[in-house]
């Protein structure tokens, strides 16, 4: 007996090594499964703070690009409210409760965010204090950006839409075929199209939104355009490159969207073991 | 390792971690080579550390950045990595007559041709654990050779780089 401790004695650094690099590994299985929540991550309070000051700092330099991009779009919900009035005299019909799912939007500030790895995160200013949850779908007003996956009390981390993980439902707007976007991990500007038919003839320069068949995004929200369209390895689908249209290496405030008929649709979903795609 | 000895390592840690997590954190250069500059901070640790807190502290670093980095565990899965391999390395490369007590094993104590040698495997070997685990699956072996040969490159130029300008400063105030 002696003899065995002493022989785990003398392994010890081995034993010590073997031990920590099971929890590292453990650690970054539990991160990368999509329910799983990390231990340590940009969300808990020092950290989060940390990039919090770093952001202020040099967010400060943006400052008059973001005025001119939020002006921008100050007029386009203008002259769209003044399209609105002028539709009073029309009749009203009553939406029919297909329509009803609505939406909250909050507005927060990217604190913190990756772009160089496979799995790339996003920290926001914004956390349970002022209503994000989790699952609520990040976006621009140039386009989409990703999905919350973690809150904590004043922060929150979000799934980039460059992670090879996630998988956004989405559309092209002139023809309506459906697919799911998702990042092959080259180019930081360009994602791929999955699951679009061959019969389908998509061209470069058509513009791809989400769909709104996953509860995450509104429909409608722009992703980017098809940059190219080539026959793939698979017999049954089409290969398609999209430029992304959010600039991920300037973002800087997003708006966090929730569909509050979400847990109607994953209840449903549950009930016929569907699961859903994000 | 003296107080003093121990305070500067202290303070000179703590700056490669703040570099690291703010100003290297999305850098790239041709987008495929990242820059690992905290690994110096435990591949400059003394020559005659123990194992275990090798061990301890390389995985404590790694887990710190791997917290500004959302990546989970995979910084503590090469640094841990490196902590147990390191003292292996040293042994394999040590010069004729050994170390002196309490080296450090950095450029100025130990000469350029085999300060390459003892840093350039680490930082390789760090770089392709990194990216595997990071990559796992998603792309080809191609891809992450080659962006863990751009980015050991990278890491060396700029341990080089950082040992030129401030350590011999830093010797002589002292």
């Amino acid at each position: 007996m002696l003899r065995i401790f002493e022989f785990l004695y003398k392994l010890r650094a081995f034993l010590l090594f073997v031990l920590l690099e099971i929890i590292a590994i453990w650690m970054v299985v539990r991160n990368n499964s999509p329910q799983g929540a990390a231990f340590f991550n940009s969300s808990m309070a020092i950290s989060g703070s940390l990039l919090k000051t770093q952001s202020d700092i040099t967010g400060f330099f943006s400052l008059s690009e973001e005025n001119d991009e939020l002006s921008a779009q100050n007029a386009r919900l203008l002259k769209e409210l003044i399209g609105q009035n002028s539709m009073d005299s029309v009749s009203y019909a009553p939406l029919d409760s297909s329509f009803k799912a609505s939406f909250e939007i909050i507005g927060g500030k990217i604190v913190g965010q990756t772009l160089r790895l496979a799995q790339n995160h996003i920290t926001i200013n914004r956390g349970a204090d002022d209503g994000v949850t989790e699952g609520m779908g990040i976006f621009t007003q140039n386009g989409a950006v990703g999905r919350i996956k973690e809150v904590s009390k004043n922060f929150s981390v979000g799934i980039s839409l460059l992670n090879t993980g996630l998988l956004v439902s989405s559309k092209i707007k002139s023809s309506d075929v459906f697919g799911s976007i998702n990042w092959d991990g080259k180019d930081t500007q360009v994602a791929k199209m999955l699951y679009v038919p061959r019969h389908v003839t998509p061209s470069p320069g058509d513009t791809v939104i989400t769909s709104g068949y996953n509860a995450v995004f509104p429909e409608g929200i722009l992703i980017g355009t098809i940059k190219s369209v080539n026959p793939s390895e698979n017999q049954n689908y089409l290969d398609i490159s999209v430029q992304l249209s959010a600039d991920f290496s300037k973002l800087n405030y997003v708006y966090l969207v929730r569909n509050t008929s979400i847990e109607e649709r994953d209840s449903l979903y549950q009930q016929a073991e569907i699961s859903d795609e994000y | 390792m003296n107080i003093r000895n121990l305070f500067s390592t202290i303070i000179w840690g703590f700056l490669l971690l703040v570099i690291q997590i703010f100003f290297l954190k999305n850098l790239a250069l041709f987008g495929v080579a990242l820059c690992f500059i905290y690994l110096l901070l435990i591949l400059h640790l003394p020559v005659n550390i123990s194992t275990i807190s090798l061990l301890v502290i390389s995985f404590l670093v790694g887990l710190t950045v791997d917290m500004f980095y959302d990546t989970g565990g995979i910084h503590a899965v090469g640094t841990t990595f490196i902590g147990f391999f390191r003292p292996i390395w040293l042994r394999i490369i040590s010069p004729t007559g050994g170390y002196d007590e309490g080296t450090s094993p950095t450029l100025q104590e130990m000469g350029t041709g085999w300060y390459l040698t003892y840093i350039v495997p680490m930082t390789f070997l760090f770089s392709l654990l990194f990216f595997t685990v990071d990559q796992w699956g998603t792309m080809g072996v191609f891809n992450i050779l080659n962006k863990s040969f751009f980015s050991s490159i990278l890491t060396v130029l700029l341990a080089i780089l950082v040992q030129a300008l401030f350590y011999k400063r830093r010797r002589s105030i002292l």
